[in-house]
This record gives structure tokens, C-alpha cells and sequence, in this order.
């Protein structure tokens, strides 16, 4: 680099930088949380959601499948499960609850849980709600996921 | 090796290696569970695997970190080591909690260790690479910050360097943004927005600047080029860093319920956090061309100019290809983001800790240099692990160019599972990739031991 451009100058462009863009980074941070609840469907997040949103936690779904597109790429998306099977939590708590203990052989198969039907319930209720937050351009691209 | 305390780096790059082996063997796991779908199934499903996987890599990375602070500090600082008993009994307090936790992920099923570690006290399990107990999410804090006193008290007591103080301000980001991994809010979208902050300003913040200054500081060591210009470029180098990245962040805010204006503030800023990289490549290569002394650590200077390259493909140029938000509403979520995951890991991380293995442990074995034959040895491994990891990157990025076109692009979008079979080549080419890294891993750990003619001190 040429001699001109010192040191000095380096340090201050670090240094001003990073405070600069953290400071619009935090401005923007608190614009998108006020203007969340327009999109975030927190209308909907009743006890039973979050109930829900514990159980997908603690069974680690996010280990296996995408929720709007982060997590594994091992088994389906799930953001959009509620919509793919015709908008039904019977369909979505009767796959779950019916999943071989052994497996299916030689192919990728969920493990069975052991959920509770008050259990499947709220997790069938938690994605319905992930369904229903409005995500930017209607994401997922279409039904599959 | 200037100081005897550093030589307790020893321990932690040692518990890095080991982490290191363990975590490619759970990753030629998984990735024979993507085609041979009931293997191990249900001893270790996927997500258990996957877990220990990513865990496991980050945890070796930490040690990896550590070791390479406690190393290089106090030598840049001209004095021993605040406390080296400090860092030996937090070494072993890292070391066990790490293990007790990978032996919970593999022993019991997840829900019942989250009910044996008292989840519901403060719920913070079960989102991606933060699937640790809330217990040992507490044990890495207490960690981190008895590490940052015991090398804080270092750095700011002896010579204050450059390096020195970015790779001070990288550890105390690292572990303040650590701290959002115990908010985990109800609000799906909330948790996932801050989720970001653990993991973004990890990867293309903070743990930037480590990498960095540890870059830097093999440059110095191993060319002899002038302290004053590798200092210029290591702030020019993580201003950029900072600049693009930090509104980078964005491009994670695309599609996750999050304001629209992300799709242009995400793709624009995250679109510049190549430049970072490729001036960190253009830094590499110039200083060691205008090296003033051959060192005889070979395999060093390969390893530091490897990571410049792979950082680069990695994270630059394969981040770039897929994080423009018309581009990522496609490959979201897909085998494309997997390739880029594993080429950066690898390139930018993986790679630094490797340079700075390669450079500090033959100082504290007592030589200058690995002695021939293990320089050999290391060197090839570098280019089996390096090709493998291009081979793997370039096979799950045709899976996910495929995956996209059948599954969301085509006039008539496929189901996810029969897209997967149909993908089922690129994963069996892949698993085969993955053998040979694991292969390209024991010979570099066999290096180790590799006796040899000693290596000529030309400088």
C-alpha cells in the first residue's frame, strides 16, 4: 500500500466504521421490532404456541428439517407444513404420531417421539401460527417448501 | 517459544485435534444417513449426529482460539502469561463440560436432557448450534470471561500491539454476542432475529477479527516483513470486515417474517463482505513474496496462504453466489447453503486455527520446524483435506443447483423427499469426499509423530 496512506488512517477507518455501521445496525434492529407485529402473526401466538414452539425445541426438530429456511437440510421445510397439508393439524399430529419406531429401511424416517395428543396438539398449533407469519415475497417459492 | 507460559496452548490445541477427529467422523455419518437413510437409525438419528457435528466443531474452533490467544499474547505483550494455572484449570473445566455434553446429546434423547438440565427453568435449547443445556451455555460464559481476564490482564499490563488489541476486541465480542443465546423469546420471528446476532457476529464479525489478527501474526513470524505494514493491512483488512458485515447481517433477514427493506440493505452490504477476504488473499500473498527470510516452517506459510484462498472461496466468493435476495429466494434453505457452510467453516476458521498449529507447535516441542518428514506428511495433508473440502463444496452445490431447479424453480415443483433421491449421486460422490478428509486428517495427525532428518535453519 502506498506510502500516503498511513496507519493512522487505517485505525480511524476501523475505528469509525465499526461504530458507525453498529449504531445502524442497532437503529435498524428497534425499527423492524416496532414494525414486527404487522407481519410477526403475534395475534396468534397463545399459550398453546408456545407450548408448542418449547416442544419443537426440546425434540430438536431444527436438527432434521428447515423452519423458513434455517436449520437442516436433511428432511422437509416445515414454515409452510400447515399450507402443504390442506391447512389440517389432524394431517400434520397424525404423521408425527404415526412414525415406525424402527424405521423404514434403507430411507430417511422421523423418529418416534412419543408425543402425548395434548403435545401433538400444540405442536400442530405452533405450526400452524410459523404458518401464518407473512414472510417477504409469500417465501417459501410454492408449496413444497 | 519466548515465554513458558505459552507453552499451555500445548493442551488446548491437542483437545482441538482430538475434537477435530470426532467431529469429521459424525460428519461421514451423516453423510452416509443422506443416502443410506435408516443407518444407525435410531441409535443416532440425523439430528443427533448433526448436533454433535456442529457442536463439536465449535467447540474445537474455541480451543483452537485459546489456544492460539495464549500462545501468541504473550509474546506480542513481552511478558509471561497473567496466570497460567487459570488457563490450565479452565482448560480441563472446558475439556469436561464439552465431553459431559456431547455423551447428553448421544446418551439419552434430547427432550430428557433438556428435562435433566432443567430447560424450562430458562428455555434455551433446541435452535440450531445453540442446542447446548442452558447449564453449559452458563459454563462457556464463565469460561470465556476468566479467559478474557487471564489474557486481558496480559495484554493490557505488557506491550500493546495491534494484534494484540484486535484479537482482544474479536474475544470480548465473541463473548458479549454470545450472550443472545440465552434470549429465546416465544415470538418465532423475535428468536430468529436475534438468533443472528449469535450467529452472524460470530461468523462474519467478531471471529472475523480473530482470524485476522492470528493471520496476521503467523505473517510476521514466518516473512519478517516490516510489523508497520502487516499493522495497516490488519485494520484495513477488518474495517471492511465490520463495514460490510455488520449490516450484513441482513441477508438473513430476508425471508423470516423481517421488514422488506432487508432485501436491499442485506444484499447490497452482504454483497462487499467478499472484499474482506480478498484483500486478506492479496495481504497473504504480498507479504510473503516480499518475505525477508525463508522460514523453515514450510508447511506454516502454506497453511497461512491456504486459508487466505479457501477464506476467500468459501466465504467470499460461495457466500456472495447465493446472497443477493432475488438469488436467495430460490436457494434458501437448500444443499447450496450447506456447500457454503462447509467451505467457509473450513477455509476461514478451520484453516487459521490449522496455520497457527502448524507455526506454535513445533516451538513448544522444542524445535523450529517439524523435521522433514513430517513437514512432507503435513503438507499433503493440507492438499488432501483442502481438495476434499473443494470436492465436497463443488457436490453439494450440484445438489442444490438441482434441488432448486426440481424443487422450487420447475414449472411442476417436486416433493422435497423425491427430490433427495433423485440427488442421490451427488451425496454418494460427496460421502466418498468425506472419506478422503477424514483420510487427508489422520495423516496430518500422524505427522505429529513422524520421526526425521531436522530441518535447516536458513534464515
Amino acid at each position: 500500500m502506498r506510502e500516503t496512506f498511513t496507519k493512522g488512517m487505517a485505525r480511524n477507518i476501523y475505528y469509525g466504521g465499526a461504530v458507525f455501521f453498529f449504531l445502524v445496525l442497532i437503529g435498524l434492529t428497534v425499527d423492524t421490532v416496532r414494525s414486527l407485529p404487522k407481519t410477526d402473526n403475534s395475534q396468534n401466538l397463545t399459550e398453546q404456541v408456545a407450548s408448542g414452539k418449547r416442544l419443537w425445541e426440546v425434540n430438536n426438530c431444527i436438527g432434521c428439517h428447515t423452519l423458513l429456511g434455517e436449520g437442516a437440510y436433511f428432511a422437509p421445510e416445515l414454515g409452510n407444513v400447515y399450507t402443504r397439508f390442506g391447512e389440517s393439524t389432524d394431517a400434520i399430529k397424525a404423521f408425527i404420531k404415526y412414525r415406525p419406531v424402527e424405521g423404514v429401511e434403507g430411507r430417511r424416517s422421523m423418529p418416534q417421539f412419543n408425543l402425548t395428543d395434548e403435545q401433538l396438539e400444540d405442536l400442530a398449533q405452533f405450526l400452524k401460527y410459523v404458518d401464518g407469519i407473512k414472510t417477504a415475497r409469500d417465501w417459501p417459492p410454492n408449496v413444497q417448501g | 517459544m519466548k515465554y513458558e507460559s505459552q507453552g499451555v496452548a500445548k493442551l488446548y490445541f491437542v483437545a482441538a485435534i482430538a475434537l477435530f477427529i470426532g467431529q469429521i467422523l459424525f460428519g461421514v455419518t451423516m453423510g452416509l444417513q443422506y443416502v443410506v437413510g435408516d443407518f444407525l437409525f435410531p441409535e443416532i438419528p440425523f439430528n443427533v449426529a448433526r448436533m454433535v457435528h456442529t457442536n463439536l466443531l465449535i467447540v474445537w474452533l474455541l480451543f483452537g482460539f485459546m489456544g492460539s490467544a495464549y500462545f501468541l499474547v504473550p509474546e506480542e505483550a513481552e511478558r509471561e502469561l497473567y496466570s497460567p494455572m487459570l488457563a490450565k484449570i479452565m482448560f480441563w473445566i472446558f475439556l469436561v463440560a464439552g465431553a459431559l455434553t456431547i455423551l447428553g446429546y448421544l446418551l439419552v434423547p434430547y427432550a430428557r436432557l433438556a428435562e435433566l438440565t432443567m430447560n424450562d427453568l430458562l428455555p434455551t435449547m433446541g435452535r440450531e448450534f445453540l442446542e447446548q443445556p442452558t447449564i453449559t451455555k452458563i459454563g462457556i460464559v464463565i469460561v470465556a470471561l476468566a479467559f478474557i481476564f487471564n489474557i486481558g490482564m496480559t495484554v493490557l499490563s505488557g506491550r500493546k500491539t495491534v494484534i494484540n488489541l484486535v484479537l482482544l476486541t474479536g474475544l470480548v465480542g465473541l463473548a458479549v454476542f454470545f450472550l443472545f443465546a440465552f434470549y429465546n423469546p416465544d415470538n418465532l420471528v423475535l428468536d430468529k432475529y436475534f438468533w443472528w446476532f449469535v450467529v452472524h457476529l460470530w461468523v462474519e464479525g467478531v471471529w472475523e477479527l480473530i482470524m485476522a489478527s492470528l493471520l496476521a501474526y503467523v505473517l510476521i513470524k514466518v516473512t519478517g516483513v516490516d510489523r508497520e505494514v502487516i499493522e495497516k493491512w490488519l485494520y484495513i483488512i477488518i474495517a471492511m470486515a465490520l463495514i460490510s458485515g455488520l449490516v450484513g447481517t441482513g441477508h438473513h433477514f430476508f425471508w423470516i417474517g423481517t421488514p422488506d427493506y432487508w432485501q436491499w440493505l442485506g444484499s447490497i452490504f452482504s454483497a462487499l463482505e467478499p472484499i474482506p477476504f480478498f484483500m486478506m488473499t492479496l495481504f497473504a500473498f504480498n507479504v510473503v513474496n516480499k518475505r525477508r527470510r525463508d522460514h523453515p516452517n514450510k508447511a506454516a506459510v502454506l497453511w497461512a496462504l491456504g486459508t487466505a484462498v479457501m477464506a476467500f472461496l468459501g466465504a467470499g466468493v460461495w457466500g456472495f453466489l447465493h446472497t443477493l435476495a432475488p438469488v436467495n429466494f430460490y436457494t434458501h434453505g437448500t444443499q447450496i447453503t450447506a456447500a457454503h457452510g462447509h467451505m467457509a467453516f473450513y477455509g476461514a476458521y478451520v484453516m487459521v486455527v490449522l496455520t497457527m498449529i502448524s507455526y506454535s507447535m513445533p516451538l513448544m516441542r522444542g524445535q523450529k520446524a517439524a523435521n522433514e518428514t513430517a513437514q512432507k506428511l503435513e503438507i499433503r495433508s493440507f492438499w488432501i483435506m483442502t481438495l476434499s473440502m473443494v470436492a465436497i463444496t463443488l457436490l453439494l452445490t450440484g445438489a442444490g443447483v438441482m434441488q432448486v431447479y426440481l424443487q422450487r424453480y420447475s414449472s411442476e415443483p417436486l416433493p422435497f423427499m423425491v427430490v433427495q433421491d433423485k440427488l442421490a449421486v451427488f451425496y454418494w460422490l460427496r460421502e466418498l469426499a468425506g472419506l478422503a478428509f477424514l483420510y487427508g486428517l489422520f495423516m496430518y495427525v500422524y505427522s505429529f509423530f513422524a520421526k526425521g532428518k531436522a530441518v535447516e535453519d536458513v534464515a
